[in-house]
């Protein structure tokens, strides 16, 4: 299964609506929500962080958080 | 005049809300305290016309009214609170016109609360550039709200904002939340709202995701506690209004507001790619810190000079213009010196802090986060973490404040807890006039001088040290991590030399008010300790006079004799005589435990405490600096200089690792609301300096 860590730079997807209640509140509300599209932007020099462009919000999030949220590549 | 108006701001981070604050309320704001906690209450007035005035309070940034730190958590608090006089009459929600769907989503949270609301769409400057088109009498009907369009950095759209603000009681009040709870669990909504009559089901609701009851009476306390039981049920639920309060956003903002991709810049992603460069990015960050610190020391050093000499003639004008007694003494001894030695530290505050607003505000240091996470993660604490390490070379306690942005307890304590490892400015002071006097002027191939690189030795041992005692810490405190990481990484945009002012000024003032105060009462303590002893006391400066009578002395010279023989038989000294077995090992005697004692106050305090009591043995007039009377002192035992190099290293280390500075003790306290944790760091921070000042005195002597 594809998840938000497994982008490479510049690759797009689409948020599975199925992680509604694995994606931590917050991120959420800053809107990472299924069925929106993520575009991962740059990973960080030691490979974690990444940072994601995810309706309008640009964001960077941890590896661990990452690898929770399902996608699905466009 | 009549009652002012109650204003909140509240918004996202970077929207520009803390322009319009300081647009709104220029000079007219200072920082408070909200009852019990320990965020900065930001609040200042602002005349809106001829006869209202309002109270401006300006909430900590937040994406949302659901908290995950504790600045967030203020939001919240404020909003629901029931004493009448506290809540607000009118809350702006400042929104980014370039990113305003998640903007919506915290004014649709604020909006269900039912206090009177304006939406102020900052950044009307941007639209054209950004290709953004926004219908906003549409915008207005959709969302049930006043809009106004503004730019807090041009002053445009203010003036209609006040006039909004004066006619606040004719804002209509509109609540999202009855559409969306039905659509949620209907019957669980209408459960929930008959359990109190004072408060709204949205602030029911509220009360009960974030559990906190306070404002309910105690039956309906308990109706709320047995309704609460099912937490994962509330957090579905929470997930779904935050879905549904999207979609509602979506669908208005297809009809109102439009981009044009085509004007789109690549300006971020172009300079993302330099600052977050794997080589690159920690070349611009290292170089820029080292910009940084070259320059705090060539700017302050001036400024520093002066306000010592400053004060320093105040003091001699005091003496020499009141009445001789106590309280002369304690004027000039105890107050004027404690004063000067809180502002001395302002300049080279104040222009690290100037560096750090503006790197906060033109968005670089969101990559610096970005940057440094992983490596910062090794050791239990998190790219946050950056950004009070570097403050703490000018002062702990401001940086400290700054950890509250870490939402990870453990890696906010880790944090705290090593902060005071870094070199702050109280020890530079020390540093300069020990390496003065161990160290040789003497340049290495000719260019790098061999005192300013033993001072950079110290400032990496300050940061080595702060780095190893995190990964110890990260390895022993038992904490289980359940919150997670993220960072908006923001535009890069100009900084607003208001906002830099202004954030300047906060920081300064906190450490002028919050060390000061303590810096200022340790030193009048010491004063008193200093100058008065046990009975014996009132006798020495006869013994003094009766004891030199034969010898040719000036009368400055007997005057330095007294106060060093009173500093020797005074508390001070008969305390720093009583520490003299548990330092000797160190290389120190009693007089340098008198200096070690004084440190309490404010590490620098070392220096002149050591001056006053360096004048005992030396009759020789020509000695006159504070580094002559120490390169002068001789340790009677081993007839060498008392300064040798082993005696400065040890001491050296010492400063270098010891937690001094009762200040910042205090400040811990505050922050992790406990005495546990500014204990540990006191006994483990000086076991610490203890062990490597013995261990380097017994190898280099």
């Amino acid at each position: 299964m594809n998840s938000i860590a497994t982008l490479q730079i510049g690759e797009r997807g689409i948020i599975s609506e199925e992680c509604l209640d694995i994606i931590p509140l917050k991120l959420l509300e800053m809107g990472c929500l299924p069925g929106t599209e993520v575009e991962l932007l740059q990973i960080a020099p030691l490979k974690d962080p990444i940072y994601i462009c995810v309706n309008g919000s640009h964001l960077a999030i941890r590896k661990e958080t990452a690898c929770q949220i399902v996608i699905t590549k466009i | 005049m009549s009652k002012r108006i109650k204003v909140a701001l509240i918004g996202n981070p970077n929207t520009g809300k803390t322009s319009l604050f300081n647009q709104l309320t220029g000079l007219n704001q200072k920082v408070g305290n909200y009852p019990g906690v320990t965020v900065d209450k930001k609040q200042g007035t602002c005349k809106l016309s001829d006869k209202e005035s309002a109270i401006i309070t300006d909430l900590p940034g937040t994406y949302s009214i659901n908290p995950t730190s504790i600045d967030e958590s203020i939001v919240l608090k404020t909003l629901l609170n029931s004493q009448e006089n506290e809540k607000p009459d009118v809350i702006i929600v400042v929104a980014d016109v370039e990113n305003l769907k998640r903007n919506l989503l915290l004014f649709s949270q604020i909006q269900d609360l039912e206090i009177p609301t304006i939406l102020a769409l900052n950044m009307a400057d941007q639209l054209k550039r950004k290709g953004i088109s926004i219908e906003i009498e549409r915008l207005e009907k959709e969302l049930q709200t006043k809009v106004i369009l503004m730019s807090a950095r041009n002053n445009e759209g203010i003036s209609d904002l006040k006039n909004e603000i004066i006619n606040y009681k004719a804002l209509i009040k509109h609540s999202n939340f009855k559409e969306i709870s039905t659509k949620i669990d209907q019957e669980y909504f209408d459960e929930l709202s008959k359990k109190s009559t004072n408060f709204s089901p949205y602030e029911l609701w509220m009360m009960l995701t974030k559990k906190d009851t306070s404002m309910l009476s105690e039956a309906e306390k308990e109706e709320l506690q047995l309704f609460s039981e099912d937490v994962s049920k509330q957090k579905k639920y929470q997930h779904k209004e935050t879905i549904y309060r999207y979609q509602k956003i979506n669908s208005i903002l297809n009809k109102t507001y439009k981009v044009d991709a085509s004007k789109a810049t690549d300006l971020r992603s172009k300079l993302d790619k330099v600052f977050t460069h794997k080589i690159f990015g920690y070349i611009i960050f290292f170089g820029l810190l080292l910009l940084i610190f070259q320059s705090v020391f060539d700017w302050a050093s001036t400024p520093m000079d002066l306000i010592d000499g400053l004060f320093a003639d105040i003091a001699g004008f005091a003496k020499a213009n009141l009445p001789i007694g106590m309280f002369t003494d304690l004027l000039t001894e105890g107050i004027i010196p404690g004063v000067g030695g809180v502002l001395i530290f302002i300049p080279q505050i104040a222009i690290l802090f100037l560096f750090i607003a503006i790197l906060e505000e033109t968005g670089y240091m969101s990559r610096v986060v970005f940057l440094m996470d992983k490596i910062m993660r090794r050791f239990g604490m998190s790219g946050k973490s950056v950004i009070p390490l570097i403050s703490g070379t000018a002062c702990a306690i401001p940086a400290i404040m700054a950890t509250r942005t870490i939402s990870s307890w453990k890696e906010r304590l880790i944090t705290i807890l090593v902060t005071p490892f870094t070199t702050c400015s109280a020890r530079l002071p020390v540093y300069a006039i020990l390496i003065a006097l161990i160290i040789p002027d003497t340049k290495i191939f000719g260019i790098l001088s061999l005192q300013g690189l033993t001072l950079l030795g110290l400032y990496v041992l300050g940061f080595a040290a702060a780095i190893i005692g995190a990964y110890i810490l990260h390895k022993t405190i038992k904490i289980k991590n359940t919150s997670f990481f993220v960072i908006e990484m923001p535009n890069y945009k100009l900084p607003s030399a208001k906002n830099v002012f202004f954030d300047v000024l906060e920081k300064t003032k906190a450490f002028v008010f919050g060390a000061g105060k303590i810096i200022l009462a340790i030193s009048i303590v010491l004063w008193f300790l200093a100058s008065n002893g046990p009975s014996s006391f009132d006798n020495v400066e006869k013994n003094v006079i009766e004891d030199v009578a034969n010898q040719q002395l000036s009368k400055e010279a007997l005057s330095q004799k007294i106060a060093s023989a009173k500093l020797e038989k005074s508390y001070i000294g008969i305390a720093g005589k009583a520490i003299e077995p548990v330092v000797k090992p160190l290389g120190y005697d009693w007089k340098i435990g008198i200096g070690l004692i004084a440190s309490f106050a404010a590490r620098e305090v070392f220096i002149g405490t050591l001056a006053t009591i360096y004048s005992v043995e030396n009759n020789d007039e020509d000695i006159s600096t504070i580094k002559e009377k120490m390169a002068a002192e001789i340790n009677h035992e081993t007839g060498e200089k008392r300064f040798n190099f082993a005696t400065g290293m040890s001491l050296l280390l010492f400063y270098a690792f010891a937690m001094q500075c009762m200040a910042t003790l205090a400040i811990v306290k505050r922050e992790t609301k406990s005495w546990k944790w500014p204990i540990v760091q006191l006994v483990g921070m000086g076991t610490l300096a203890y062990l490597s000042a013995f261990i380097a005195y017994q190898i280099l002597r």
